[in-house]
């Protein structure tokens, strides 16, 4: 076990950690601010993805393919919270989920009429290509420390947005009573539907940025948005720095787990029934950690209500 | 999302026909994977099997498409109705293991025919084989044992192999280690449907492997390649067809170009019948046919095989007749087994660019008329 090998599992798990929290962050302020939950949100993650493969083949420029990514899903977030959401909000839970459910089969079967049924492809433009040496010997793809980068960019403008713009008082005021900042003249459902159009941006962001790493294809939202959700419920729904921290905390659980549990296991076990047992308890981690979370702090990290 | 296509093959020629001819129907069942994740692979299925039933002209032969949306519990559903309520004689379609696993038991037992154009999960091969169930495409293991006689041929004496958590997935890395030789630098099984995997590459680059062989069907293996090119290992890679088909490589691009990867079928296979399916494909699809597709219009063509020499309702001139395997391949020489799957010869193929488009080119033969382990195994 070299210091190499771990400083790198480090990054990596920073790395998806970051992305988590691009996702987790929308969720949560939809979640905190409107009561609502949206299982649609990886819809919006695929929605910027495609949006980014679309315009980069048309015009090779990965900087306008993210920002088609954005937009495209600032859009269809504003379009869907118009159309479908608002209507939610005075439902209970299981409607939403419902609501929100159809949304996802109603996105994923148009995004193949347009598409068609094979993955697009996204690369990352050349000048990110390729590894840089780090301190220590470590050899890291400059892509990925790109993302590192990215997301605590996002991190900070966020935290800055929330906590010292107007939008970020209306949106905390929002947090604490609807009702009120209502009855004292602030268009709530303008709000509302701000707050949706910046999640789902957020989300397509991430969409676009790991799509170039991964694969661009239908049903690629599900699987984040599982991650995302145990994210905000460890971090605390509703809270941003929440967010962050169970974000991270579940990135380097994640990576960490996955490439840690077998080795040590193999210490006390033969070799493949190491691997075995521990890629199964690795791909449990992140829930134990939750599970954990849950019975230390039942509101979540930085949760404030029930 | 109910997809009910009703094809009748050759409507036009139909048109002329009298209800209540005496010419006996034969009724297909098509249960595939047309939505979702992997709907690229059931509709290659789907299209080359259809092209095969347009050409053969036939009207006598009513193929009903269903999608499984991959979806175990949909696939017995639909079975159930097909076998019910269509009435349908012989089955085909699934493309997942698991999948074919809840299908093909039942189905079989109910005296249906099923030709499987995909899965070849190992029970069905052994202790769980059937008379009535063959198999066009290949056994799970076939495709890795070959990547690993070609890793062993190439000269590499410590490999990093690498596989999905899963029976398919295990199955893989078995498969593999059954042919080659060398020493394993490492094993890692990653978790089903991963789409990060720096992870297992800072194990690769910390492992001192000389070579990897790794098997990450559809989208998992489009992140592997891509993240795989971009982190500064340059270590060969030896994988089986399922991350190089013809679908999967526009969506790698560069990442993919010059990994040798080890399949039943190619299109540049010099024989007759494959330069005439490539060709007549993309007229009539506009695309190149990837291996699902080959496998779906061999599939097609054994079935009209074997309706042409006997009825669907004697089943034991049906089976032989089947068993005989007497059509012209895709992938040249085809026969059965005893155990009802196909020897044949497995390639090795280089992914290269032909003027925009990233395909496959034939190099050598992996493994010669190739059977599988499980033929002592199944009694039948």
């Amino acid at each position: 076990m070299s210091f190499v090998l771990i400083a790198e599992q480090i990054l990596n798990g920073l790395q998806l950690g970051v992305m988590l929290f691009l996702m987790s962050a929308g969720l949560t302020l939809i979640f905190g601010v409107m009561g609502l939950i949206n299982l649609a949100h990886g819809s919006l993650y695929m929605v910027g993805a495609f949006a980014a493969a679309a315009i980069a083949g048309l015009t090779g420029s990965f900087i306008l393919a993210l920002l088609a990514a954005l937009t495209a899903a600032a859009i269809a977030g504003a379009m869907v919270e118009m159309v479908v959401i608002r209507r939610l909000y005075n439902r209970d839970h299981l409607d939403q989920v419902l609501a929100t459910f159809a949304l996802i089969l109603i996105f994923s079967e148009g995004t193949r009429w347009v598409f068609g049924s094979f993955p697009l492809y996204l690369d990352i433009p050349s000048y990110l290509q390729g590894p840089v040496s780090l301190p220590g010997g470590i050899q890291y793809p400059l892509y990925r420390i790109t993302l590192i980068l990215i997301g605590v960019v996002v991190a900070i403008a966020l935290g800055l947005m929330i906590s010292k713009t107007r939008i970020g008082i209306r949106i905390r005021a929002g947090e604490n009573d609807r009702e009120m900042i209502a009855a004292l003249g602030v268009d709530i459902s303008k709000l509302y539907t701000i707050i949706f159009a910046l999640g789902a941006a957020l989300a397509g962001l991430a969409g676009a940025l790991v799509g170039a790493i991964q694969s661009v294809e239908v049903g690629m939202g599900e699987p984040v948005l599982i991650l995302a959700f145990v994210v905000i419920v460890i971090g605390g729904i509703g809270s941003i720095k929440g967010a962050m921290v169970g974000s991270v905390l579940v990135g380097l659980t994640d990576t960490l787990g996955g490439v840690f549990l077998p080795k040590i296991l193999q210490l006390f076990m033969d070799i493949s029934t190491a691997t075995n047992v521990g890629s199964s308890i690795a791909s449990m981690a992140i829930y134990i950690l939750m599970g954990v979370v849950l019975i230390w702090r039942p509101t979540g990290l930085y949760g404030s209500r029930l | 999302m109910k997809n009910l296509l009703n094809v009748s093959a050759g409507i036009l020629a139909a048109v002329g026909l009298t209800i209540g001819s005496a010419v006996a129907e034969t009724k297909v069942g098509m249960i595939t994977t047309l939505s979702g994740g992997g709907a690229g692979l059931g509709i290659d299925v789907r299209d080359g099997f259809m092209l095969a039933i347009k050409q053969s002209g036939r009207s006598d032969i009513n193929v009903v498409i269903e999608d499984d949306q991959r979806k175990p519990d949909v696939a017995v559903k639909l079975a159930d109705k097909m076998i019910q309520s269509e009435k349908v004689d012989v089955l085909t379609g699934i493309i997942w293991s698991n999948l074919a696993m809840a299908v093909v038991p039942s189905a079989t037992a109910q005296g249906k025919f099923y030709l499987s154009p995909n899965a070849g999960p190992s029970v069905l091969a052994g202790k769980g084989c059937h008379p009535n169930y063959f198999n066009v495409a290949w056994q799970n293991d076939n495709i890795h044992e070959a990547a690993g006689a070609y890793a062993d041929g190439a000269g590499y004496k410590n490999t990093f192999i690498l596989a999905p958590n899963y029976p398919a997935g295990k199955d893989a890395l078995i498969g593999f280690k059954r042919y080659f030789k060398g020493k394993i630098a490492g094993e890692v099984y990653t978790k089903l449907g991963q789409t990060d995997y720096a992870a297992e590459i800072a194990q690769i680059r910390a492992a001192g492997a000389d070579s990897v062989f790794f098997f990450l069907p559809g989208g998992m293996g489009i992140a592997f390649l891509k993240q795989y090119s971009g982190s500064g290992v340059d270590l060969p890679i030896v994988g089986p067809a399922f991350s190089f088909d013809q679908g999967i490589l526009q969506a790698v691009g560069e990442a993919a170009l010059g990994v040798v990867n080890t399949s039943q079928w190619n299109k540049d296979l010099d024989n007759p019948t494959n330069a005439a399916f490539v060709k007549s494909f993309q007229a009539e699809y506009g695309r190149l046919p990837s291996l699902y597709a080959s496998q779906g219009f061999d599939t097609a063509n054994l079935l009209i095989s074997a309706i042409e020499k006997a009825d669907v309702n004697d089943a034991d001139a049906f089976r032989s007749a089947l068993k005989s395997a007497d059509f012209e391949s895709t992938r040249g020489d085809f026969k059965f087994s005893s155990n009802h799957h196909p020897i044949q010869n497995i390639y090795a193929r280089e992914v290269i660019k032909e003027g925009d488009v990233f395909t496959n080119k034939t190099l050598s033969v992996a493994l010669e008329n190739h059977s599988n382990v499980y033929t002592e195994d199944c009694k039948m």
